[in-house]
């Protein structure tokens, strides 16, 4: 019996299943979590610069007025703000909303939306 | 184990194609996930093409067709037909739900059938459950209680009482939501996934039961428990409309009631 479970396939999971909205969103949550962690490695880098002295700082300075340090910004930022709405809505669970069926794709559109609209206006504000 | 590929030995290959009679009019292509435990050899996806103008309207009949009349070494569970055994749950297009509830028709193109995700399959569209009862079992599905039953009558509940039931005693355990949820994919061993923990919560909330403190000690696990991340893919995909992410998040809740004293 045991030989047998050993070689008993497993069924396909990830392969098939179709993701609905909302994991697709659990799976950007996780993902930006972590863009957010290794951003925060190059945003202390960019400041250690600022200590080492000018010719450093210019040196980052460029790198960030350089279009792929501007685009790398820009997507931590957005990073940022998907990470909060979506982490705004794990409050709202915990305290025991937000879970109504036929809400579930319209709230993922809300928090896409939201932290798009986060994004464009700090792009004007800052 | 957070394993995203599947293992060498459950890798699908291409199967046998079994074509329509010739003078068939509506012809459905049914993709049917099998394998054969005596054969040694990787599962398979067999193709086969129905007649709907011999066959009943739902997905289940399908299958049943097929077995009957197209190739009988098709192994799956099924018995009521109706959707409250939960016995022929299955992956359907890229979602868990019950194969005699869903009606062929509402499945445009080839119709696409698996066994529940991420168990170890028996043989064919049959996977095996045991692990999941067992995990039922732990969270002691019924009345635990100190007091003794009245003398003269059974233990009685309010209609109030009796209402904070609904949406979670419909629950027949048919695993969908279970097989639905990543983090069961990848923590079953620890998680109780949300089949369970809406059955936990079910009797968290029977005014009868005399051990809600005892029953919160035993959830009260990083595994168990909080291993949900609000993923959703149970509420979503459950085929009787219930809605376990919000059991789990009840308890939760309950928890953190617990702890503020």
């Amino acid at each position: 019996m045991d030989q047998q479970k050993r070689i008993r396939p497993l069924s396909p999971h990830l392969q098939v299943y179709k993701l609905p909205l909302n994991a697709v969103a659990s799976i950007v949550h996780r993902i930006t979590g972590v863009v957010l962690s290794v951003g925060l490695l190059l945003f202390v880098g960019s400041l250690l610069t600022i200590s080492a002295g000018g010719d450093a700082y210019m040196a980052m300075q460029n790198l960030m007025n350089h279009a792929l340090g501007t685009l790398v910004l820009w997507l931590f930022i957005y990073a940022l703000f998907f990470h909060l709405c979506h982490g705004v809505r794990h409050l709202v669970w915990d305290a025991g909303s937000g879970f109504e069926r036929e809400h579930m794709d319209r709230n993922v559109y809300i928090e896409l939306i939201a932290s798009i609209i986060l994004t464009v206006a700090s792009f004007f504000l800052l | 184990m957070v394993e995203f590929a599947l293992p060498k030995n459950s890798v699908l290959k291409k199967g046998k194609v079994f074509s329509a009679p010739a003078h068939a009019k509506h012809i459905k292509q049914f993709e049917v996930y099998r394998w054969d435990p005596e054969s040694g050899e990787n599962p398979r996806i067999d193709t086969y093409e129905i007649d709907l103008d011999d066959c009943g309207p739902m997905v289940l009949d399908a299958i049943i067709k097929i077995k009957n009349d197209i190739d009988s070494t098709l192994t799956f569970r099924r018995s009521c037909r109706e959707g409250i055994c939960g016995s022929c749950a299955m992956n359907i297009n890229g979602k868990n739900t019950l194969a005699c509830i869903k009606a062929i028709e509402d499945y445009p193109g080839t119709i696409k059938i698996f066994p529940l995700p991420h168990l170890a399959v028996i043989k064919d569209l049959v996977g095996d459950l045991s692990h999941f009862f067992a995990q039922y079992a732990s969270i002691k599905p019924w009345i635990e209680t100190q007091t003794p039953p009245p003398a003269d009558r059974e233990r009685l509940q309010s209609k109030e009482d009796r209402k904070k039931l609904d949406g979670y005693y419909e629950c027949i355990l048919c695993a969908c939501c279970s097989t639905s949820c990543p983090s069961y994919w990848w923590n079953s061993e620890r998680f109780l996934g949300p089949a369970v923990l809406l059955q936990a919560y079910r009797w968290l909330s029977d005014s009868r039961d005399e051990y809600a403190g005892e029953r919160l000690d035993d959830l009260e696990d990083p595994f168990k428990l909080y291993r949900c991340h609000t993923i959703m893919n149970c509420t979503d995909t459950c085929p009787k409309n219930l809605n376990p992410a919000k059991a789990i998040a009840e308890i939760k809740k309950m928890l953190l009631i617990r702890q503020q004293g």
